[in-house]
């Protein structure tokens, strides 16, 4: 019975190592590599301490986006607030004006923010968490009588648009 | 036409009131075989078997008439409307069934019937009693699925007038991808809900023996090897189809199917210390509930869109709700009987430290860790906008910090665990057999370093491990047989003559070691964005791209702008590459068409950013050296479980005495 209990001792301390190896990597990595979610007012509000990594929500501003080649410039807005965004790469396909987009970057030392990630999303009909929320924060939310990214039947989709005059009619048109 | 359409009418309807009637059946799976049960009413647990089949052709049925749906285009049908086209190729209709919400959480439940009516089918000499208990816990999460369908994601809503055309398949999915990802992708994580349920059963009973641990290992197995897949082939569609040469994002939706894969991983080792030894059985039946209760997260993580991922497509909220109610009864519950129960499960045998037994248990608790340390970091966003309100993001250097720390020492212990013996392990004999390996692969790894110009330490980190996880498993095997160069007849005899499960835990391990030779390849990738004009040539890794023309092709649904580049070294053409920019009309979105070639286990991988009208592209260009290598692990391990699902020992239901009471009985299957 003895070596029973010494045993189980064995494995106890064993589990305490490894699990507060986890812990202790997942505490340092969580002061260390997080990144805070922060709309265009929140940076014009605040400020933004060069370096720090942040992801930011929000629109690309109509009319304001520039590009060569691989370099691309433009505004992201909250509807209260611009921001500037740099971001040399390739832009995902359903990156358009207007329409929502989340970027992953941080403020470079000439003060405009260099983006890294630039994510759009793969529906149309969907706005990403983080847009939703900054364009919320500024009052900027009702839309159709239901939230925007809902895909819902009645009110939007088969309602109004897809269905009433686009797909239906174009393609009745077609055999 | 009309009788056409009164056909189609009928078909749709039938399939609604079948799942009606599924649900039913359910209702009497989950109290009828368990009420026996407590009883001890033969007659009442004799149901189990004939419901769970009920059960199965019932929602069979329904997925039939559904898919009918689909192939017919009946617009009628709104979630035919909303995922499906008239032009779209037949292979699209009939995935696009399970290529959105309703859709796929009626090829879940799909899955959950087939696997319950497989319980009874596969296990004729389990005690009545388990079996109904099994079959039993088996109906009330198909009940509560099914409730779920016919509540809030019911695919057989009517649209009057019903629409011409429909809105057609986002262009991501339409790929042969979706057609075998998500149904492999469910036979995991549904597999593991046998796991649970015979979990649940023993807890009622309070009897765990290495009986048990024989009747539910093949589960675990299965549904270990079907999630292995299913993970697998997600990540190389994802890897050609998004388009960013990656092949892991750490996106929330991974991380929900890695979840499940990492303890269902523990899960398979500690269950053959309960058969073999017939201890770690409470830490075993914990397991089981937390590796499905992490399917069930999963399934509430893709269903729900809580998390920002790449798979968020349009989601409800609300429907969210409703599986997290579905989530804590099922892990509340289980986990409560657990608490109250787990102490009638008499503990076993003991085991010193050092031996096959400590070793497994040293891989439980790394892989725990690891799985805790996914969770942490999948969840935390979630928790952290609960407590302070405010947003944040954990993404890819969180895990990497994390988890590889946490894998590294498991990998580094891996090739001992087979040579250790049971009970009592000398820790030094195994050293010495594994010194040769060690020292093979130190030396792979420093000249591959040199090679490679000190390019990456960690691939070359990757590059050891490997080799020490590919010769480790070899070796032990060659000691198994006590393999003899000067001599290998006997030892080939010998090798022949392995149990199926030998050969299937030395492929496990062999293919762990392959997969990470391929990770450590993918980090020596050549990656280059530039922006190109017809004639223009980019060297990439020693290979020589030349972009010739754009080519304007159209497709079944779709209108593509193809870039063609040709692949050249040393002046010797090597092959064509066509990327290409597609645009599905009915959706109006574009998505971007990798070009790959395959050289070996190498692939050049060419991407299209923009192709602008006055043709100039911009294209992303990579060189990924040994990548494929990363996919080809995964089959070996998913082979490897496989040839020990093959094993004769391990034959479902069938214990030894049965078979060789009857040797010409009926194979189980």
């Amino acid at each position: 019975m003895n070596r029973r209990k010494q045993n189980r001792l064995i494995i106890i301390a064993a589990a305490g190592v490894v699990l507060s190896m986890a812990a202790g990597l997942s505490l340092y990595a969580m002061n260390d590599k997080i990144v805070f979610f922060k709309s265009p007012s929140d940076i014009a509000n605040e400020g933004l301490e060069p370096g720090v990594r942040v992801r930011i929500g929000g629109l690309v501003k109509d009319g304001t986006w520039e590009r060569d080649g691989t370099s691309h410039l433009f505004v992201v807005t909250d509807t209260a607030k611009d921001l500037t965004v740099r971001y040399n790469g390739i832009m995902p396909d359903l990156f358009r004006e207007g329409q929502g987009v989340v970027l992953d970057g941080s403020e470079s030392m000439d003060g405009n923010f260099v983006a890294d990630t630039v994510l759009a999303k793969h529906d149309e009909n969907y706005i990403p968490a983080e847009v939703a929320a900054a364009l919320k924060a500024q009052g900027h939310w009702q839309e159709d009588g239901k939230t925007y990214g809902d895909k819902t039947y009645g009110d939007k989709t088969y309602g109004d648009k897809t269905y009433g005059d686009k797909t239906f009619g174009e393609k009745s048109a077609t055999p | 036409m009309t009788d056409n359409l009164l056909q189609n009418l009928m078909i749709v309807e039938l399939g609604h009131f079948a799942l009606v009637l599924a649900l039913m059946a359910a209702f009497l799976q989950m109290l009828v075989p368990m009420v026996g049960a407590a009883r001890g009413d033969m007659r009442l647990m004799s149901t189990a078997g004939p419901l769970s089949s009920v059960q199965l052709v019932l929602v069979a049925a329904s997925f039939i008439a559904l898919t009918l749906a689909y192939v017919g285009s009946d617009f009628s049908v709104r979630n035919v409307w909303e995922n499906s086209h008239t032009l779209k190729p037949l292979i699209y209709k009939m995935s696009g069934v399970w290529g959105n919400h309703e859709g796929s959480l009626l090829l879940w439940v799909l899955i959950l019937a087939l696997f319950g009516a497989s319980i009874p089918m596969f296990g004729r000499h389990l005690p009545s009693r388990l079996k109904a208990n099994v079959i039993g816990v088996q109906g009330s999460i198909s009940f509560a699925f099914l409730l779920f369908i016919l509540l809030s994601s019911n695919p057989f809503l009517r649209l009057n007038p019903a629409p011409m055309e429909g809105q057609d398949l986002n262009p991501l999915l339409q790929d042969i991808g979706l057609a075998i990802h998500p149904p492999l992708l469910y036979l995991g994580y549904v597999g593991f809900s046998v796991t649970f349920a015979f979990a649940v059963a023993a807890l009622i009973e309070g009897r765990v023996d290495s009986a048990w641990a024989r009747w539910v290992r093949p589960w675990a197995l299965a549904a270990w090897l079907f999630l292995t897949l299913g993970i697998s082939m997600g990540s190389y569609w994802a890897y050609y189809e998004l388009g960013w040469g990656g092949w892991w994002f750490w996106d929330p939706v991974e991380n929900a199917s890695l979840m499940p894969w990492i303890l269902g991983t523990a899960l398979l080792h500690s269950a053959i210390v309960v058969e073999k030894r017939n201890t770690l059985k409470v830490w075993t039946i914990l397991l089981a509930i937390l590796t499905f209760s992490l399917s069930l997260l999963g399934t509430f993580i893709v269903r729900s869109g809580v998390l920002t991922s790449v798979h968020s497509f349009a989601t409800d909220p609300t429907r969210g709700v409703f599986i997290l109610v579905i989530l804590c009864v099922f892990i509340g519950g289980s986990l409560t009987l657990f608490a109250v129960r787990a102490n009638a499960v008499q503990s076993g045998g003991i085991f010193a430290p050092v031996s096959r037994e400590g070793g497994l248990v040293l891989n439980n608790l790394f892989l725990s860790a690891a799985a805790a340390t996914v969770f942490i970091g999948t969840l935390y966003p979630l928790f952290y906008e609960a407590l302070t309100g405010g947003k944040i993001s954990v993404g890819p250097p969180f895990f990497n910090l994390t988890v590889l720390p946490l894998c590294l020492p498991l990998l580094l212990a891996m090739p001992f665990g087979p040579f250790l013996t049971w009970k009592r392990a000398d820790i030094k004999g195994v050293a010495q057999r594994l010194y040769a390996v060690a020292a093979i692969a130190v030396a792979i790894a420093l000249i591959g370093s040199i090679m490679s110009g000190h390019r990456n330490i960690w691939s070359m980190i990757a590059l050891g491990l490997g080799v020490w996880l590919v010769l480790g498993a070899l070796s032990e095997t060659a000691f198994r047989v006590r393999w003899q160069w000067s001599n290998p007849a006997p030892s080939l005899r010998r090798l022949v003559h392995l149990p199926r499960a030998s050969w299937g835990a030395m492929l496990g391990h062999l293919g762990v070691g392959v997969m990470v030779l391929g990770i450590g390849g993918a980090g020596l990738r050549t990656e280059i964005i530039k922006d190109m004009r017809a004639g223009d040539s980019v060297e990439v890794a020693g290979y020589n791209l030349t972009f010739k023309k754009i080519v304007k092709e159209a497709g079944a649904n779709y209108t593509q702008d193809v870039a063609v580049f040709e692949a050249s070294r040393n002046g010797a053409m090597i092959a064509e590459i066509r990327p290409a920019k597609r645009v599905y009309p009915a959706r109006q979105m574009p998505t971007t068409e990798a070009g790959i070639h395959t050289i070996g286990v190498s692939q050049l991988y060419l991407s299209l950013g923009e192709v602008r009208s006055d043709g100039l592209i911009v294209a992303r260009l990579y060189h990924q050296p040994f990548i494929l290598l990363i996919w080809i692990g995964t089959l070996i391990m998913a082979f490897g479980g496989v040839l020990s699902l093959a094993d004769r020992r391990l034959r479902v239901g069938a214990p030894k005495a049965a078979i060789s009471k009857m040797p010409d009985a009926v194979p189980a299957e």
